[in-house]
């Protein structure tokens, strides 16, 4: 029976290696994104090896601001002075204890004058020791004076900045020119540590720059005596200073360094399996119906098969293990495909961003999951046209082989249960805090369902979309072979449904979210300009303090606000709060509002004044009149006085501090300005003339309302192309089936192809007639795909009306464009089957048995 | 051979060469045959398995090529066109019989009937259509697919099919061959009838000397020549020939394999 198997295989190379090109395709995605994450994950493990193999043990402060700031778990961190270091240098076993005042927030302008940019990892300002962390001075010499200061090779040369010129650098303490007094790298010839940019100062600029404080320090190099273990050490210090800093050995800070970045990856690894999940579904799809058509092809083989002897398990068996290979096959190869797609983009990546690439390896986990994936995949969308193998009666072998309409009862009421099932557990999952699981696995019933139920809703549509190409004679004869075998048209476009209908919902949340800003930002912000960056790393870009007084006196400003970012403790917890300097005047801006009237006023604050939004008020316990303690990330903890609970709206929420927090922080400078016009002032007048203040701050500028809303709308469009890119895959395998399909098709009437072409059917005619089979089929998907996506995207918007998305949109010049596509896609996937169907031999058609 | 006629031929072989294959296996299907067939007539084509007369027909309708020789329907030459011209032939100046799988089973009987018309873009004559629904006599089940159609009425639908568009001639490749003698009487009345009451010009190829006794008259082919032809058959008279012809015939072309 294996024998037998294996040669009917073999005659039926083509569909199989198209029913493994799909297993190959998804293999491979989920292959790819395991190499890709692993390769980068060792190579950050290696680079911060390196990059800690020279510090023995590291000694940092308790962090001063902890908790859970929202949305954000980085701790801002305390700070060490001599005595600490004196204290440490005490413990036994300790030779020298460097003291470094490092901080994020050092940004070089290049020699083309514009700041130089990372992707990502840090921009690093600290101070200059020699021989401390592995760094080496490559060119020149270490900062001798406060007017030098030295850059990571790496750095220089992405500033184009050569020894001895003028470098200007943005510190959170202002903006400096110095001399380059040299570049460095670390030991093992490294010209930075993985894309971090670093500017080094002497102690005293890296103190007042960085830090804001002098004398201050936020960690310290320890050197370990010869002969002691750095973990003995470190047992040492912890035990002898009570706990009271943070310490770890060398080899731990870059394990745990290592670790953020790879949880970082894992992220990354688990939404590339999401989209390779999707693929690899719809793969299911394909592999599904090319075994249905293929045993409905054989049915008189089978009987045949039934008729010489074979049981019903034999039966089975023969095409699960036709499966079996396909799935070990499209495993393997998908294995090796994903080794290759991994390397290329970890080796993209690392170039990007000037990380040394660990080399290549194909981790366990890449292997366990192409295979059990691949496998199981293909052996489970076989199970089911193996039971038609099996149920195919002995007696068919002698009769004229007719596939009866089957009645489609049964498919379209488990059709609608499970449709049913989909949407209630994805209306669970999106209830509340939302569940994951619950939620995807839902959209998967849902797909299933829709599956299940489009062959009942694919004859009339099928029916109503052929008209539309029933003017011809070639159009006729292609709509009503799209209707000819509804399980096998629908199945096809229920694999392209999937993709459209994911892209959809998408497109359908992000408009919708699009949309509600624009509504929220028209009700209730009555600013005109505002002045911002772009953050590219966790540090906020910001502007000088004192622009904020040039831009009030600009003829035509009614009035202008800013606000200064910063992380705080009020109580017990992490904050997220902002330092205002007009409240009455963002108040107007914004539309905020008091509580209720016994909520206070939103007038002038005074330095020590704090308003609270209603929500966090209740949460914290807070009411009109108390004092709250706050922890800012520099000196004592402050006391303001709650002055207001306000409203919270689209745009504020949380505490907003009065001016006496500013000194309390590294930096006083606005991250944002609201600006309002006065009545019959020249927007654009304006507009240049506040750009020509922050001619020095180069990583802000101002922009109009409008403006700034297309810059948000942009960034969606590029979400939305990532997802869609993301998406191509499944596309991609779902046009494989179309094509597969449609060719098994003119397979099946090579007679009938012959007997049109010899009654006249011209060879573009024919072409004509599978286009339009194929594009029925495609716009059937589409629409499918369409009317799905639109529902979901509709489920996941209601569940977000908390988180400010209160306006549904259905994002109408996005759909025309993916039905559009979904009619080139069909018309696409027609070229070779129509070829095909083109060229048939009208004499050998005709002859065929 | 009666090739001075009166009217001029509906369709004409002129000393037409058929070679299959290569080398040793070289395989003559037609030694340089030349017939014409006339309009108004039924001509049946007869000979053993192998003989060459399936081969014939395909070469004189244009769907096969001949390797010597020529082949004309009415006055337009078959040898030498293109696909976009034998796509026109087709269309405007031949019919098509099969013995099997004659129709599209997403179609109705009627709409088979019309089809050719509507690939060519041509409209039937309506009094012409009604007559010729009206012998085949499937009036009460234009509207039935082919799967609801027996299948003598299937075939009684290719025939009408063939005949609707007044073609210059209709080639029939056994077209009872699968069909039991009922229907196959049905069918061959009706072709013999389009023949002498609309004056249609018919070539059929057959085994079948009852089938053949319908023609007008009788060719003969043995090992790709023509030996021999029957005016005004009977059964009997082409079971006889037949018969007469069979010790004549190569043992090689008798054990032919298959009916090329």
């Amino acid at each position: 029976m294996l024998r037998a198997t294996l040669k009917s295989l073999l005659a039926r190379k083509l569909r199989l290696a198209l029913s493994a090109f799909a297993v190959i395709l998804g293999v491979m995605f989920v292959a790819g994104s395991f190499v890709l994450t692993d390769t980068l994950g060792r190579s950050f493990e290696n680079m911060f090896d390196s990059a800690y193999a020279h510090t023995d043990v590291v000694v940092a402060p308790k962090p001063k601001v902890d908790g859970q700031y929202a949305g954000d778990s980085s701790p801002v961190p305390g700070v060490l002075t001599a005595a600490d270091q004196a204290k440490i240098e005490a413990v036994s076993g300790v030779v020298a204890a460097h003291p470094i005042a490092e901080a994020e927030g050092a940004r070089v302008i290049g020699s083309d004058g514009k700041v130089v940019t990372t992707v990502g990892p840090p921009r690093l300002g600290s101070n200059w020791i020699d021989g401390v962390g592995g760094a080496e001075i490559r060119d020149g010499h270490a900062p001798q004076n406060d007017n030098q200061v030295v850059l990571n090779v790496e750095q220089a040369k992405k500033a184009g900045l050569k020894v001895g010129d003028q470098v200007t650098v943005l510190t959170p303490g202002g903006k400096r020119t110095f001399e380059l007094a040299g570049t460095f790298g670390y030991a093992g010839g490294l010209d930075g540590r993985g894309g971090v940019l670093e500017v080094r100062f002497t102690d005293k600029v890296a103190q007042e720059l960085m830090l804001g404080e002098p004398g201050a320090y936020t960690s310290f190099d320890v050197d370990v005596a010869p002969g002691q273990s750095a973990a003995a050490v470190r047992d040492a210090i912890a035990a002898q200073t009570g706990g009271a800093y943070e310490v770890k050995t060398g080899a731990e800070l870059a394990k745990s360094i290592a670790d953020q970045f790879k949880s970082v990856l894992d992220g990354l690894n688990k939404v590339l399996l999401g989209f390779g999940g999707v693929a690899l579904f719809v793969g299911t799809f394909l592999i599904l119906n090319i075994f249905s058509i293929t045993v409905a092809q054989r049915t008189k083989e089978l009987a045949l098969t039934r008729a010489l002897g074979a049981s019903r398990r034999q039966m089975i068996g023969s095409v699960l293990a036709e499966a079996l290979v396909v799935g070990l096959t499209g495993s393997v190869l998908g294995l090796l495909a994903g080794l290759g797609v991994g390397w290329v983009l970890a080796m993209v990546a690392a170039n990007v961003s000037g990380l040394i690439l660990a080399p290549i390896a194909l981790p366990m986990s890449a292997v366990i999951a192409a295979f059990s994936v691949g496998i199981v995949i293909t052996v489970l969308a076989a199970l089911l046209p193996a039971l038609r193998a099996s149920r195919v009666p002995p007696i068919a072998a002698l009769q004229e082989v007719a596939t009866p309409d089957r009645p489609l009862t049964k498919l379209s009421v488990g059709g609608g249960l499970v449709t049913a099932a989909g949407v209630a557990l994805m209306g669970y999952g999106l209830t509340g805090d939302g569940h994951l699981w619950p939620m995807l696995g839902g959209v998967m019933f849902a797909f299933i369902g829709v599956a299940l139920l489009s062959p009942l809703v694919g004859k009339p549509v099928v029916a109503a979309l052929g008209r539309l190409f029933s003017w011809s004679v070639a159009g006729k004869l292609g709509r009503l072979n799209s209707g000819r075998n509804p399980r096998r048209t629908a199945i096809t476009a229920a694999a392209l449904m999937i993709g459209i209908a994911l892209i959809t919902a998408a497109s359908t949340v992000l408009t919708s979210g699009d949309e509600s800003l624009r509504g929220a930002a028209n009700r209730e912000v009555h600013a005109d300009l505002l002045v911002t960056g772009q953050n590219s790393t966790d540090v906020m870009p910001t502007f000088t303090r004192s622009t904020m007084d040039d831009i009030r006196k600009i003829p035509g400003v009614a009035s202008a606000t800013s606000e200064v970012y910063a992380r705080a403790m009020i109580g017990k917890n992490g904050h997220g709060v902002s330092i205002i300097d007009d409240l009455p005047a963002m108040a107007a801006q914004f539309s905020l509002k008091p509580a209720s009237a016994t909520s206070g006023t939103l007038s002038a604050l005074g330095p020590n004044d704090a308003i609270v939004d209603t929500e966090t008020a209740v949460d914290e316990g807070v009411r009109v009149g108390d004092t709250v303690k706050v922890v800012l990330p520099k000196g004592d903890p402050v006391e303001f006085r709650i002055a207001a609970i306000y409203a919270e709206n689209d745009f504020y929420g949380g505490y907003l501090l009065g001016s006496a927090a500013l000194t309390h922080l590294v930096s006083p400078d606005p991250a944002v300005a609201t600006i309002t016009l006065a009545g019959g002032a020249s927007e654009s007048a304006v507009r240049d003339q506040v750009g020509r203040l922050l001619a020095d701050n180069p990583e802000v500028s101002v922009m109009t309302k409008g403006e700034y809303l297309d810059q948000a709308s942009g960034q969606i469009g590029t979400l939305l192309t990532m997802v869609t890119i993301l998406l191509a895959l499944a596309i991609l395998i779902a046009v494989l089936g179309v094509i597969i399909t449609l060719w098994l098709s003119v397979l099946e009437r090579t007679r009938e192809l012959g007997l049109l072409r010899a009654i006249g059917l011209g060879r573009a005619a024919t072409m004509r007639m599978i286009t339009v089979e194929a594009v029925v089929i495609t716009l059937f998907g589409t629409l499918l795909g369409l009317a799905t996506g639109v529902g979901m995207g509709a489920a996941v918007v209601r569940s977000l009306k908390g988180e400010g998305i209160t306006d549904f949109a259905v994002p109408w010049s996005q759909l025309t464009a993916y039905l559009v596509a979904g009619a080139l896609v069909g018309v696409f996937a027609a070229v070779l089957p129509s070829i095909k169907a083109a060229r048939t031999d009208v004499l050998k058609a005709i002859a065929y048995e | 051979m009666s090739s001075e006629t009166t009217q001029p031929a509906a369709a004409r072989a002129d000393g037409i060469w058929k070679v299959y294959g290569h080398g040793e296996a070289q395989v003559h299907a037609l030694r340089g045959v030349s017939t014409a067939f006339d309009r108004g007539r039924f001509t049946a084509i007869m000979g053993p398995s192998g003989s060459g007369k399936s081969t014939l027909m395909h070469c004189l309708a244009g769907l096969d090529t001949v390797d010597a020789g020529h082949v004309f329907i009415g006055d337009t030459q078959v040898t030498g066109l293109g696909d976009a011209g034998l796509t026109k032939l087709r269309r405007e100046k031949v019919g098509f019989i099969f013995q099997q799988f004659n129709l599209l089973p997403t179609l109705t009987a009627e709409e088979n009937i019309l089809l050719p018309m509507a690939i060519s873009g041509r409209k039937p004559d309506p009094q012409w259509y009604d007559l010729v629904i009206k012998t085949v006599g499937l009036g009460d089940r234009l509207s039935h697919r082919p799967t609801e159609l027996s299948g003598g009425q299937q075939q009684r639908v290719a025939c009408a099919r063939a005949l609707v568009a007044r073609p210059e001639v209709i080639f029939a490749d056994e077209p009872t061959g699968n069909l039991d003698s009922r229907s196959s009487g049905e069918v061959l009345n009706f072709l013999r009838s389009s023949v002498h009451d609309f004056g249609q010009t018919i070539v059929m190829v057959t085994h079948d000397p009852r089938a053949a006794s319908y023609a007008d008259r009788v060719i003969f082919l043995a090992d790709g020549s023509i030996v021999d032809e029957l005016e005004k058959p009977t059964e009997g008279s082409v079971l006889d020939k037949m018969k007469s012809l069979d010790p004549g015939q190569s043992p090689d072309a008798a054990t032919g394999g298959a009916d090329v």
